[in-house]
């Protein structure tokens, strides 16, 4: 089990999380830049010193600012993938695995080298600089190097961050497969929920140096606790006033125009969020309630394939975007002016409070 | 206009390759190179040469013994009194030859502040002027090294402690490596600038044949009286520069260092 809490001004950001995460078990800490996620890595490996805080790792103390006890990064043994990944330019991929195993003789220490780069498929390329090598093979070598010490715990700053788009999925699911087999406490890093839900067994939304919000990513995105994780897992958000109505409803007067019902009871300033997938969208003379109760007379501001279904950006007039089939779009005629209906169901509807509104995502 | 931009670049370079280049090649035009071997032959030229390569190369050796650690924690820690620090070791570079002769006579001197710890060791000797390098080019390879140090990712400094090198080791196989390059330009600036010191060499440790005077001292003995040997030393002092500065760019150039550049 790795634990850490920790309290710091780190110049305008104020970090005061606490969290754990158990052997065997990835957490994965998500939010936008400036929310202090890698400080949080720092802390845990010792690069960085709150004010206030402890980091326990099993048994061992590696950080305890109440009894003066700090251990040196070099005497936490965590495996840490940087975010460049930190490969030192001047030794070879081999060299770079070795770097962390001492006290055996250097044929040895090449052997298990060679070891760890076939392992991670990349035995032929033992020799390369790292500059010679290309983004997915550089990940594997940071991954071999950080897996060479047999770390106590795993920590990932934004690992795929640095990969093109066609390599990210197939190295995703790779990592993935390294941090189970890995068997010890791994804590991830990334500004994408995607990502998160894919590495993380666990996803804690960060924002402001706070956790937000922590629980499956499927939970997260179902039950927001937040406007602003409602956001970060991709719904789209609605301010608006709620008032209780008949039917034990709620209705809510979006602010700029338009009504939403939701069964969420609220009252006052509340957020409305809804998955762009649950929004449907029928021409603008269209009657037919459908099964949906909320029906907003809308723009359409852009239009954009993503794989084989298109965003559908709108203006209503808060922005919002639907997420509809190709087939969808050719037969509405959906193109960059067009009017539509936008509609969803009560059902589909989260209404949540305002208060936590105030932590910013422009809090870098 | 971009013509005649053109034209501007051009000709500005050629006039300082020119103007830059004519002395260092009149050197070797304006005597016949047997006369300058000859003259190389005689005593006090092959003594006067052996001091400047064994006086600079002990000063560069203290200068990279004690000046790599300290560049490294200026380069690394922020501490009260930084600046002023970097200004202090800075200073020799603007301080005038005749102001460092003055200023070592007068700290390190028979009658200097530590006058009386020393005594005469240091004036007058072969250590004096070997002081009297270090004291001089010591800021060359000081500003360098620590620019080369800034240089060096951080992340690969915490990438080396958390995998398990402290930070003695880290120092020694991350940074060092690492700032290969620009420890190196700044170990050439260093010894070409000992191996041409005068001023203050000239002040504190004297100009005696075989103890103090080195190749630079001995060429301005012999100016007045014979020019051809003051050539031939002149044109040795510049083919070892040369050699300095070619063997750096070479090996730098090359690889074999490593290096920051990523």
């Amino acid at each position: 089990m790795l634990r850490v809490e920790a309290r710091a001004r780190l110049g305008a950001l104020h970090l005061d999380v606490a969290l754990e995460v158990p052997p065997g078990r990835c957490l994965a800490l998500a939010g936008p830049s400036g929310a202090g996620k890698t400080s949080v890595l720092r802390v845990a490996a010792g690069l960085l010193r709150p004010e206030h805080g402890r980091v326990m790792c099993g048994d061992a103390v590696w950080l305890d600012t109440e009894r003066g006890i700090d251990r040196e990064p070099e005497r936490r043994g965590c495996g840490y993938v940087f975010q460049d990944y930190a490969l030192f330019g001047h030794m070879s991929a081999w060299q770079n695995v070795a770097y962390p195993l001492r006290g055996t003789s250097r044929g040895e220490r090449r052997t298990r080298a060679q070891e760890l780069l076939e392992r991670f498929g990349i035995g032929e390329l033992a020799g390369a600089r790292p500059r010679t090598l290309s983004g997915g093979e550089r990940q594997r070598v940071a991954l071999a190097r950080a897996l060479a010490r047999e770390p106590r715990a795993l920590l990932l700053d934004e690992p795929l961050s640095a990969l093109d788009a066609r390599t990210r999925a197939a190295a995703g699911r790779e990592l993935a497969g390294v941090l189970g087999a890995a068997g010890v406490p791994a804590l991830l890093v990334t500004h994408d929920f995607t990502e998160a839900a894919l590495l993380g067994d666990e996803v804690a939304v960060l924002d402001g140096g706070r956790i937000l919000q922590r629980g499956a990513a499927s939970q997260l995105a179902a039950e927001p606790a937040s406007p602003f994780v409602a956001d970060f897992t991709g719904a789209v958000v609605l301010t608006g006033v709620a008032h209780p109505a008949a039917g034990d409803v709620t209705r809510i007067e979006l602010d700029g125009g338009g009504t939403v019902t939701a069964l969420d009871r609220a009252t006052g300033p509340v957020a409305v969020s809804v998955y762009p997938w649950e929004i449907a969208l029928a021409p603008p003379e269209s009657h037919d309630p459908g099964s949906s109760r909320n029906h907003l007379l809308v723009d359409v501001v852009s239009v954009t394939a993503v794989g084989n279904r298109v965003r559908v950006g709108l203006a209503a007039p808060q922005p919002l975007t639907a997420e509809v089939s190709d087939a969808a779009v050719r037969e509405l005629g959906l193109q960059t002016g067009a009017r539509a209906v936008a509609s969803w169901k009560a059902a589909a509807t989260r209404v949540l409070p305002l208060a936590h509104h105030t932590v910013s995502k422009t809090s870098s | 206009m971009r013509h005649a931009f053109g034209a501007v670049l051009v000709a500005s370079l050629a006039a300082a390759l020119a103007f830059l280049t004519l002395p260092v090649l009149a050197v070797f035009l304006d005597t016949s190179p047997g006369a300058l071997i000859d003259s190389l032959g005689e005593e006090g030229a092959l003594e006067a040469l052996r001091l400047s390569f064994v006086c600079s190369a002990a000063a560069l050796a203290i200068i990279v013994l004690v000046g790599t650690p300290a560049a490294w924690l200026l380069a690394t820690r922020r501490f009260r009194g930084r600046a002023l620090a970097i200004t202090l070791v800075e200073l020799p570079l603007v301080l005038p030859p005749a102001v460092a002769g003055i200023g070592l006579l007068a700290a390190l001197g028979p009658q200097g502040l530590l006058g009386g710890a020393i005594g005469d060791r240091l004036v007058l000797t072969t250590a004096g002027v070997i002081c009297a390098l270090t004291f001089v080019s010591a800021p060359f390879f000081l500003r360098q090294a620590q620019a080369a140090f800034e240089a060096v990712d951080r992340s690969w400094l915490d990438a080396s402690r958390t995998l398990g090198a402290s930070e003695a080791l880290t120092f020694l196989r991350v940074a060092i490596p690492a700032a290969g390059p620009g420890l190196l330009a700044g170990f050439a600036l260093a010894w070409g600038r000992a191996l041409g010191e005068f001023g203050a060499t000239l002040m504190f440790a004297g100009s005696f044949r075989g103890v103090t005077q080195t190749v630079p001292l001995a060429i301005y003995e012999r100016f007045g009286t014979d020019f051809t040997s003051a050539l031939a030393l002149s044109a040795v002092l510049i083919a070892a520069s040369a050699a300095l500065l070619a063997s750096v760019k070479l090996l730098s150039g090359a690889g074999w260092l490593g290096g920051a550049a990523r």
